[in-house]
Protein backbone atom coordinates (compact mmCIF):
# COMPACT_ATOMS: atom_id res chain seq x y z
CA UNK A 1 0.00 0.00 0.00
CA UNK A 2 1.21 3.07 -1.11
CA UNK A 3 1.82 5.64 1.53
CA UNK A 4 -0.74 8.35 -0.07
CA UNK A 5 -4.40 7.26 -0.54
CA UNK A 6 -4.63 8.39 -4.36
CA UNK A 7 -2.14 7.76 -7.06
CA UNK A 8 -2.65 8.99 -10.46
CA UNK A 9 -1.04 5.89 -11.57
CA UNK A 10 -3.73 4.16 -10.19
CA UNK A 11 -6.32 5.81 -13.03
CA UNK A 12 -4.84 3.51 -15.41
CA UNK A 13 -5.56 0.40 -13.55
CA UNK A 14 -9.72 0.85 -13.26
CA UNK A 15 -9.99 -1.72 -16.12
CA UNK A 16 -8.45 -4.07 -13.93
CA UNK A 17 -11.84 -3.70 -11.63
CA UNK A 18 -12.80 -6.96 -13.09
CA UNK A 19 -10.46 -9.09 -12.16
CA UNK A 20 -12.09 -9.70 -8.96
CA UNK A 21 -15.75 -9.81 -10.43
CA UNK A 22 -15.73 -9.34 -14.34
CA UNK A 23 -19.29 -9.90 -14.40
CA UNK A 24 -19.94 -6.62 -12.66
CA UNK A 25 -17.19 -5.23 -13.77
CA UNK A 26 -17.99 -6.31 -17.69
CA UNK A 27 -21.40 -4.75 -16.69
CA UNK A 28 -20.21 -1.71 -15.25
CA UNK A 29 -18.27 -0.97 -18.08
CA UNK A 30 -20.52 -1.59 -21.38
CA UNK A 31 -22.97 0.63 -19.33
CA UNK A 32 -20.50 3.59 -18.73
CA UNK A 33 -19.60 2.81 -22.24
CA UNK A 34 -22.84 3.14 -23.71
CA UNK A 35 -24.21 5.87 -21.45
CA UNK A 36 -20.83 8.54 -23.25
CA UNK A 37 -21.92 7.32 -26.92
CA UNK A 38 -23.53 10.23 -28.56
CA UNK A 39 -26.98 10.30 -28.13
CA UNK A 40 -29.32 13.40 -27.54
CA UNK A 41 -26.80 14.75 -25.93
CA UNK A 42 -23.44 15.32 -27.42
CA UNK A 43 -21.07 13.36 -26.43
CA UNK A 44 -19.15 17.01 -25.64
CA UNK A 45 -22.01 17.91 -23.70
CA UNK A 46 -21.70 14.57 -21.77
CA UNK A 47 -17.85 15.12 -21.10
CA UNK A 48 -18.95 18.67 -19.40
CA UNK A 49 -21.67 17.03 -17.25
CA UNK A 50 -18.99 14.37 -15.98
CA UNK A 51 -16.78 17.49 -15.64
CA UNK A 52 -18.72 19.38 -13.66
CA UNK A 53 -20.18 15.82 -11.60
CA UNK A 54 -16.56 15.40 -11.54
CA UNK A 55 -16.31 18.62 -9.49
CA UNK A 56 -19.11 18.23 -7.00
CA UNK A 57 -18.05 14.37 -6.34
CA UNK A 58 -14.87 15.71 -5.86
CA UNK A 59 -13.02 12.19 -7.41
CA UNK A 60 -9.41 13.45 -8.80
CA UNK A 61 -9.59 10.31 -10.84
CA UNK A 62 -12.78 11.72 -12.34
CA UNK A 63 -11.32 15.24 -12.51
CA UNK A 64 -7.94 14.34 -14.40
CA UNK A 65 -10.04 11.92 -16.72
CA UNK A 66 -12.51 14.59 -17.66
CA UNK A 67 -10.12 17.51 -18.33
CA UNK A 68 -8.59 15.57 -20.66
CA UNK A 69 -11.66 14.23 -22.50
CA UNK A 70 -13.10 17.82 -22.47
CA UNK A 71 -9.58 19.10 -24.26
CA UNK A 72 -9.94 16.41 -26.27
CA UNK A 73 -13.68 17.43 -27.36
CA UNK A 74 -12.28 20.87 -28.13
CA UNK A 75 -14.06 22.44 -24.83
CA UNK A 76 -12.58 25.89 -23.52
CA UNK A 77 -11.17 26.46 -20.30
CA UNK A 78 -13.64 29.16 -20.32
CA UNK A 79 -16.74 26.35 -20.72
CA UNK A 80 -14.90 24.18 -18.55
CA UNK A 81 -14.69 26.74 -15.56
CA UNK A 82 -18.26 27.57 -16.36
CA UNK A 83 -19.24 23.71 -16.17
CA UNK A 84 -18.06 23.70 -12.85
CA UNK A 85 -19.78 26.59 -11.10
CA UNK A 86 -22.58 25.11 -12.64
CA UNK A 87 -21.81 21.88 -10.37
CA UNK A 88 -20.57 24.28 -7.34
CA UNK A 89 -23.55 26.42 -7.96
CA UNK A 90 -25.95 23.56 -7.36
CA UNK A 91 -23.83 21.78 -4.18
CA UNK A 92 -24.01 25.45 -2.30
CA UNK A 93 -27.43 25.92 -2.96
CA UNK A 94 -28.37 22.47 -2.01
CA UNK A 95 -26.73 23.30 1.09
CA UNK A 96 -28.77 26.68 1.68
CA UNK A 97 -31.82 25.24 0.82
CA UNK A 98 -32.06 23.16 3.91
CA UNK A 99 -32.03 26.21 5.52
CA UNK A 100 -35.60 25.87 5.37
CA UNK A 101 -35.53 22.88 7.32
CA UNK A 102 -33.77 25.23 10.13
CA UNK A 103 -36.10 28.23 9.56
CA UNK A 104 -39.29 25.77 10.42
CA UNK A 105 -37.50 23.76 13.07
CA UNK A 106 -36.92 27.55 14.64
CA UNK A 107 -40.50 28.82 14.10
CA UNK A 108 -42.16 25.50 15.45
CA UNK A 109 -40.00 26.06 18.68
CA UNK A 110 -40.08 29.29 19.48
CA UNK A 111 -42.93 31.31 20.82
CA UNK B 1 1.56 41.95 -38.05
CA UNK B 2 1.70 38.55 -35.97
CA UNK B 3 4.65 38.16 -32.62
CA UNK B 4 5.69 35.12 -33.14
CA UNK B 5 7.95 33.08 -31.45
CA UNK B 6 11.36 33.55 -32.50
CA UNK B 7 13.81 30.32 -32.87
CA UNK B 8 13.88 26.34 -33.91
CA UNK B 9 15.29 23.95 -31.39
CA UNK B 10 18.17 24.41 -34.00
CA UNK B 11 19.52 27.74 -33.70
CA UNK B 12 18.76 27.53 -29.85
CA UNK B 13 21.21 24.20 -30.72
CA UNK B 14 18.49 22.43 -27.92
CA UNK B 15 20.00 18.72 -27.85
CA UNK B 16 17.02 17.67 -29.40
CA UNK B 17 17.25 19.25 -32.52
CA UNK B 18 19.13 16.09 -33.17
CA UNK B 19 17.64 13.23 -34.67
CA UNK B 20 20.28 10.73 -32.87
CA UNK B 21 18.78 12.41 -29.48
CA UNK B 22 15.43 11.88 -30.51
CA UNK B 23 15.56 8.30 -30.78
CA UNK B 24 17.86 7.73 -27.73
CA UNK B 25 14.59 8.91 -25.93
CA UNK B 26 12.36 7.54 -28.14
CA UNK B 27 13.94 4.29 -27.42
CA UNK B 28 14.95 4.03 -23.88
CA UNK B 29 13.62 4.64 -20.42
CA UNK B 30 9.49 3.16 -20.11
CA UNK B 31 10.62 1.48 -23.69
CA UNK B 32 13.93 -0.12 -22.56
CA UNK B 33 12.91 -0.91 -19.26
CA UNK B 34 9.61 -3.32 -20.53
CA UNK B 35 7.19 -1.07 -18.72
CA UNK B 36 5.76 -0.10 -21.83
CA UNK B 37 6.19 -2.55 -25.17
CA UNK B 38 7.91 -1.11 -27.98
CA UNK B 39 5.98 -0.70 -31.15
CA UNK B 40 7.38 -3.58 -32.75
CA UNK B 41 6.16 -5.96 -30.28
CA UNK B 42 2.80 -4.30 -29.87
CA UNK B 43 2.69 -4.62 -34.29
CA UNK B 44 3.87 -8.60 -33.64
CA UNK B 45 1.37 -8.89 -30.77
CA UNK B 46 -1.26 -8.51 -33.85
CA UNK B 47 0.48 -9.62 -36.34
CA UNK B 48 1.74 -6.89 -38.93
CA UNK B 49 5.36 -7.25 -38.26
CA UNK B 50 7.47 -6.33 -40.32
CA UNK B 51 5.21 -3.21 -41.95
CA UNK B 52 5.06 -3.36 -45.37
CA UNK B 53 3.84 -0.61 -47.92
CA UNK B 54 0.91 -1.23 -49.85
CA UNK B 55 0.27 0.21 -53.50
CA UNK B 56 1.61 3.57 -53.68
CA UNK B 57 -0.65 6.43 -53.42
CA UNK B 58 0.75 9.73 -52.19
CA UNK B 59 3.92 11.57 -53.08
CA UNK B 60 4.73 13.76 -50.40
CA UNK B 61 7.55 16.36 -50.56
CA UNK B 62 9.31 18.50 -48.41
CA UNK B 63 10.72 21.24 -50.18
CA UNK B 64 11.93 23.65 -47.78
CA UNK B 65 12.20 23.29 -43.48
CA UNK B 66 11.82 27.60 -43.75
CA UNK B 67 8.58 28.74 -42.37
CA UNK B 68 7.19 32.37 -41.15
CA UNK B 69 6.15 30.33 -37.99
CA UNK B 70 7.81 28.85 -35.09
CA UNK B 71 4.67 26.83 -33.83
CA UNK B 72 4.87 25.19 -30.20
CA UNK B 73 4.02 22.10 -31.51
CA UNK B 74 5.40 21.27 -35.29
CA UNK B 75 7.56 18.26 -36.03
CA UNK B 76 9.60 19.50 -38.67
CA UNK B 77 11.14 22.32 -35.76
CA UNK B 78 10.47 24.53 -38.82
CA UNK B 79 10.85 28.55 -38.67
CA UNK B 80 12.64 31.64 -40.59
CA UNK B 81 16.06 30.53 -39.30
CA UNK B 82 16.12 26.82 -40.83
CA UNK B 83 18.07 27.23 -44.65
CA UNK B 84 17.27 23.53 -45.88
CA UNK B 85 15.23 24.54 -49.23
CA UNK B 86 14.77 22.31 -52.43
CA UNK B 87 16.90 23.48 -55.10
CA UNK B 88 15.65 23.83 -58.65
CA UNK B 89 17.77 20.81 -59.61
CA UNK B 90 16.06 18.41 -57.53
CA UNK B 91 12.84 19.63 -57.66
CA UNK B 92 13.48 18.91 -61.73
CA UNK B 93 14.34 15.08 -60.31
CA UNK B 94 11.04 15.46 -58.85
CA UNK B 95 9.25 16.64 -61.84
CA UNK B 96 10.81 13.45 -63.64
CA UNK B 97 9.53 11.26 -60.64
CA UNK B 98 5.65 12.98 -60.31
CA UNK B 99 5.68 12.33 -64.28
CA UNK B 100 6.35 8.71 -64.18
CA UNK B 101 4.46 7.90 -60.96
CA UNK B 102 1.89 5.32 -60.33
CA UNK B 103 0.23 7.58 -56.96
CA UNK B 104 -2.65 9.68 -57.51
CA UNK B 105 -1.81 12.69 -54.90
CA UNK B 106 1.16 15.27 -54.79
CA UNK B 107 1.51 16.74 -51.27
CA UNK B 108 3.61 19.55 -50.93
CA UNK B 109 4.80 20.44 -47.48
CA UNK B 110 6.86 22.19 -45.65
CA UNK B 111 8.22 24.67 -43.72
CA UNK B 112 5.99 26.86 -45.56
CA UNK B 113 6.33 25.80 -49.24
CA UNK B 114 5.75 28.93 -50.34
CA UNK B 115 8.87 30.37 -49.45
CA UNK B 116 10.38 27.97 -51.52
CA UNK B 117 11.90 30.65 -54.22
CA UNK B 118 11.03 28.29 -57.05
CA UNK B 119 7.48 27.26 -55.69
CA UNK B 120 5.53 28.70 -57.76
CA UNK B 121 7.64 27.50 -60.89
CA UNK B 122 7.78 23.94 -59.58
CA UNK B 123 3.63 24.13 -59.39
CA UNK B 124 2.95 25.04 -62.54
CA UNK B 125 5.55 22.25 -64.12
CA UNK B 126 4.29 19.77 -61.85
CA UNK B 127 0.75 20.57 -62.31
CA UNK B 128 0.92 19.88 -66.11
CA UNK B 129 1.75 15.79 -65.01
CA UNK B 130 -1.97 15.14 -64.97
CA UNK B 131 -1.79 14.27 -61.21
CA UNK B 132 -5.81 13.73 -59.67
CA UNK B 133 -5.24 15.35 -56.31
CA UNK B 134 -2.68 18.30 -55.89
CA UNK B 135 -2.06 19.09 -52.38
CA UNK B 136 -0.33 22.16 -51.01
CA UNK B 137 0.21 22.33 -47.17
CA UNK B 138 0.05 26.30 -46.98
CA UNK B 139 -0.14 27.48 -42.96
CA UNK B 140 -2.74 30.39 -43.71
CA UNK B 141 -0.36 33.26 -42.52
CA UNK B 142 1.90 33.48 -44.93
CA UNK B 143 -0.76 34.34 -47.10
CA UNK B 144 -1.53 37.62 -45.55
CA UNK B 145 3.01 37.68 -44.38
CA UNK B 146 3.97 39.62 -47.16
CA UNK B 147 2.62 41.43 -50.18
CA UNK B 148 4.52 39.18 -52.79
CA UNK B 149 2.11 36.06 -50.73
CA UNK B 150 -1.25 37.98 -51.21
CA UNK B 151 -2.33 36.70 -54.24
CA UNK B 152 -1.73 33.18 -53.59
CA UNK B 153 -5.34 32.28 -53.46
CA UNK B 154 -5.90 33.29 -56.93
CA UNK B 155 -2.68 31.02 -57.68
CA UNK B 156 -3.72 28.15 -55.96
CA UNK B 157 -6.65 28.14 -58.19
CA UNK B 158 -5.45 28.81 -61.72
CA UNK B 159 -3.68 25.51 -60.83
CA UNK B 160 -6.26 23.58 -59.03
CA UNK B 161 -4.65 23.05 -55.83
CA UNK B 162 -6.27 21.57 -53.33
CA UNK B 163 -4.94 23.40 -50.47
CA UNK B 164 -5.17 22.03 -47.03
CA UNK B 165 -4.20 24.35 -43.84
CA UNK B 166 -3.78 23.76 -40.06
CA UNK B 167 -5.95 25.70 -38.09
CA UNK B 168 -5.68 24.30 -34.06
CA UNK B 169 -8.99 25.59 -32.92
CA UNK B 170 -11.72 27.82 -33.68
CA UNK B 171 -10.89 30.12 -30.62
CA UNK B 172 -8.14 33.20 -30.51
CA UNK B 173 -6.97 31.91 -27.46
CA UNK B 174 -6.19 28.27 -28.43
CA UNK B 175 -4.55 28.93 -31.82
CA UNK B 176 -2.45 31.79 -30.78
CA UNK B 177 -1.06 29.70 -27.75
CA UNK B 178 -0.26 26.66 -30.00
CA UNK B 179 1.18 28.87 -33.31
CA UNK B 180 1.66 32.75 -31.79
CA UNK B 181 0.04 35.79 -30.93
CA UNK B 182 -1.75 37.37 -33.95
CA UNK B 183 -2.17 33.76 -35.96
CA UNK B 184 -5.60 33.57 -35.65
CA UNK B 185 -6.64 37.18 -36.69
CA UNK B 186 -4.05 36.34 -39.88
CA UNK B 187 -5.72 33.24 -40.68
CA UNK B 188 -8.96 34.31 -40.85
CA UNK B 189 -8.12 37.04 -43.01
CA UNK B 190 -5.99 33.95 -45.54
CA UNK B 191 -9.21 32.26 -44.86
CA UNK B 192 -11.80 35.33 -45.86
CA UNK B 193 -9.47 35.73 -49.06
CA UNK B 194 -9.33 31.75 -50.07
CA UNK B 195 -13.53 31.75 -49.61
CA UNK B 196 -13.34 34.56 -52.13
CA UNK B 197 -12.41 33.08 -54.98
CA UNK B 198 -14.49 29.62 -54.27
CA UNK B 199 -12.20 27.79 -52.17
CA UNK B 200 -14.01 26.05 -49.75
CA UNK B 201 -17.42 26.82 -50.63
CA UNK B 202 -20.40 24.45 -50.27
CA UNK B 203 -20.50 22.34 -53.47
CA UNK B 204 -17.30 24.10 -55.06
CA UNK B 205 -14.69 22.28 -56.69
CA UNK B 206 -11.79 24.10 -55.23
CA UNK B 207 -11.20 21.94 -52.35
CA UNK B 208 -10.37 23.97 -48.73
CA UNK B 209 -9.49 21.73 -45.89
CA UNK B 210 -8.05 22.45 -42.70
CA UNK B 211 -6.21 20.32 -40.03
CA UNK B 212 -6.63 20.13 -36.40
CA UNK B 213 -4.21 18.86 -33.76
CA UNK B 214 -4.15 18.99 -30.27
CA UNK B 215 -3.23 22.34 -28.21
CA UNK B 216 -1.06 19.95 -25.46
CA UNK B 217 -0.70 16.64 -24.06
CA UNK B 218 -3.65 14.98 -25.46
CA UNK B 219 -5.03 13.10 -28.14
CA UNK B 220 -7.68 14.33 -30.74
CA UNK B 221 -11.31 14.32 -30.37
CA UNK B 222 -13.57 12.73 -33.15
CA UNK B 223 -12.84 13.98 -35.99
CA UNK B 224 -16.60 14.35 -37.14
CA UNK B 225 -17.58 16.45 -34.28
CA UNK B 226 -15.05 18.22 -34.37
CA UNK B 227 -15.08 19.25 -37.61
CA UNK B 228 -19.23 20.24 -37.14
CA UNK B 229 -18.01 22.15 -34.11
CA UNK B 230 -15.30 23.91 -36.66
CA UNK B 231 -17.89 24.48 -38.80
CA UNK B 232 -20.67 26.04 -37.03
CA UNK B 233 -18.16 28.28 -35.14
CA UNK B 234 -16.29 29.29 -37.77
CA UNK B 235 -19.52 30.39 -39.79
CA UNK B 236 -21.59 31.79 -37.26
CA UNK B 237 -18.34 33.90 -35.91
CA UNK B 238 -16.67 34.84 -39.51
CA UNK B 239 -18.89 33.72 -42.14
CA UNK B 240 -15.63 30.94 -43.17
CA UNK B 241 -16.49 27.83 -44.85
CA UNK B 242 -14.59 25.04 -45.66
CA UNK B 243 -15.00 21.38 -47.06
CA UNK B 244 -13.59 19.05 -44.31
CA UNK B 245 -11.21 18.64 -41.06
CA UNK B 246 -8.40 16.29 -40.70
CA UNK B 247 -7.69 15.47 -37.29
CA UNK B 248 -3.84 14.93 -36.37
CA UNK B 249 -2.58 13.73 -33.32
CA UNK B 250 0.95 15.56 -32.21
CA UNK B 251 3.52 12.85 -32.59
CA UNK B 252 6.29 12.69 -29.76
CA UNK B 253 9.35 14.03 -32.53
CA UNK B 254 11.34 17.61 -32.43
CA UNK B 255 9.25 20.15 -30.73
CA UNK B 256 6.28 18.60 -29.23
CA UNK B 257 8.66 16.00 -27.41
CA UNK B 258 10.44 19.22 -26.30
CA UNK B 259 7.42 20.05 -24.66
CA UNK B 260 6.24 16.90 -22.92
CA UNK B 261 9.86 16.96 -21.74
CA UNK B 262 9.39 20.16 -20.45
CA UNK B 263 5.99 20.02 -18.84
CA UNK B 264 6.77 16.49 -17.45
CA UNK B 265 3.74 14.79 -19.54
CA UNK B 266 5.85 12.69 -21.67
CA UNK B 267 5.36 9.60 -20.01
CA UNK B 268 1.84 9.99 -19.87
CA UNK B 269 1.38 10.81 -23.12
CA UNK B 270 3.57 7.56 -24.06
CA UNK B 271 0.71 5.57 -21.70
CA UNK B 272 -2.24 7.33 -24.05
CA UNK B 273 -0.58 6.44 -27.17
CA UNK B 274 0.40 2.83 -26.07
CA UNK B 275 -2.89 2.37 -24.76
CA UNK B 276 -4.76 3.23 -27.45
CA UNK B 277 -3.22 1.21 -30.20
CA UNK B 278 -5.59 0.34 -32.75
CA UNK B 279 -4.76 -2.44 -34.98
CA UNK B 280 -7.29 -1.37 -37.86
CA UNK B 281 -5.23 1.76 -37.81
CA UNK B 282 -2.09 0.14 -38.45
CA UNK B 283 -4.08 -1.64 -41.71
CA UNK B 284 -3.86 2.09 -42.91
CA UNK B 285 -1.31 3.72 -41.61
CA UNK B 286 -0.25 6.58 -44.26
CA UNK B 287 3.30 5.20 -44.52
CA UNK B 288 2.01 1.97 -45.96
CA UNK B 289 1.16 4.55 -49.33
CA UNK B 290 3.11 6.90 -49.32
CA UNK B 291 6.74 7.97 -49.94
CA UNK B 292 8.21 11.18 -48.39
CA UNK B 293 10.80 13.40 -49.97
CA UNK B 294 13.04 15.82 -48.31
CA UNK B 295 14.46 18.99 -49.57
CA UNK B 296 17.85 17.13 -50.29
CA UNK B 297 16.55 15.03 -52.26
CA UNK B 298 16.48 11.66 -49.64
CA UNK B 299 13.52 9.28 -49.66
CA UNK B 300 11.42 8.07 -46.15
CA UNK B 301 8.51 6.69 -45.17
CA UNK B 302 7.11 9.59 -44.13
CA UNK B 303 7.68 13.20 -43.01
CA UNK B 304 8.04 12.14 -39.53
CA UNK B 305 10.66 9.16 -40.45
CA UNK B 306 11.75 12.41 -42.37
CA UNK B 307 12.84 14.51 -39.65
CA UNK B 308 14.07 11.65 -37.40
CA UNK B 309 16.62 10.70 -40.23
CA UNK B 310 15.40 7.38 -40.88
CA UNK B 311 15.74 6.59 -44.97
CA UNK B 312 13.88 4.11 -46.01
CA UNK B 313 14.91 0.53 -45.64
CA UNK B 314 15.90 -0.16 -49.69
CA UNK B 315 19.05 0.07 -51.42
CA UNK B 316 17.25 3.17 -52.95
CA UNK B 317 17.86 5.80 -50.70
CA UNK B 318 17.40 8.84 -52.83
CA UNK B 319 15.74 10.42 -55.44
CA UNK B 320 18.61 10.04 -58.30
CA UNK B 321 17.94 6.23 -57.92
CA UNK B 322 14.11 6.55 -57.65
CA UNK B 323 12.81 3.12 -59.06
CA UNK B 324 8.81 2.38 -57.77
CA UNK B 325 8.99 -0.99 -58.48
CA UNK B 326 12.21 -1.74 -56.11
CA UNK B 327 10.74 0.97 -53.59
CA UNK B 328 7.84 -1.42 -53.43
CA UNK B 329 9.70 -4.29 -51.50
CA UNK B 330 10.53 -2.97 -48.42
CA UNK B 331 10.16 -3.03 -45.09
CA UNK B 332 8.99 0.29 -43.04
CA UNK B 333 11.19 1.84 -40.51
CA UNK B 334 9.22 2.20 -37.37
CA UNK B 335 10.05 3.31 -33.47
CA UNK B 336 7.98 3.98 -30.93
CA UNK B 337 6.47 7.30 -32.15
CA UNK B 338 4.49 5.54 -34.69
CA UNK B 339 2.43 4.37 -31.81
CA UNK B 340 1.17 8.50 -32.74
CA UNK B 341 -0.28 7.14 -35.95
CA UNK B 342 -2.11 4.30 -34.46
CA UNK B 343 -3.88 5.67 -31.93
CA UNK B 344 -7.57 6.00 -31.37
CA UNK B 345 -8.93 6.36 -34.81
CA UNK B 346 -5.57 6.80 -36.76
CA UNK B 347 -3.67 9.53 -37.79
CA UNK B 348 -2.51 10.40 -41.02
CA UNK B 349 -1.73 13.51 -42.93
CA UNK B 350 -5.30 13.14 -44.35
CA UNK B 351 -6.62 12.50 -40.88
CA UNK B 352 -8.17 9.34 -39.35
CA UNK B 353 -7.60 6.04 -41.40
CA UNK B 354 -10.32 4.31 -40.01
CA UNK B 355 -14.06 4.99 -40.27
Amino acid sequence: MANNYYDPKDLRKFGKITQWSEELGNKFFDYYGKVFEEGALTAREKSLIALAVSHTEQCPYCIDAYTKDSLERGVTKEQMMEAIHVGAAIKSGATLVHGTMMMNKVNKLEM
Amino acid sequence: MAKLKQQSLRKRENQLASANRQLEILNSGIFADGELPTFAKKIKQTNQFPLRPKKLEILQINVGYMCNQVCEHCHVDAGPDRKEIMTWQTMQKCLEVIKNTGAHTLDLTGGAPEMNPNFRRFVEKASQAGIKDFIVRSNLTIIRANKKYHDLPQFFKKYNIHVVSSMPHWTRGKTDKQRGEGVFDMSIKALEQLNAVGYGMPGSSLKLDLVYNPNGAYLPGDQASMEKEFKSALLADFNIQFHHLFAITNLPISRFLDYLIASENYEEYMYQLVEAYNPAAVQNVMCTNTISISWDGYLYDCDFNQMLDLKLASKITHINQYNESILSNRNIVISQHCFGCTAGAGSSCQGVVTT
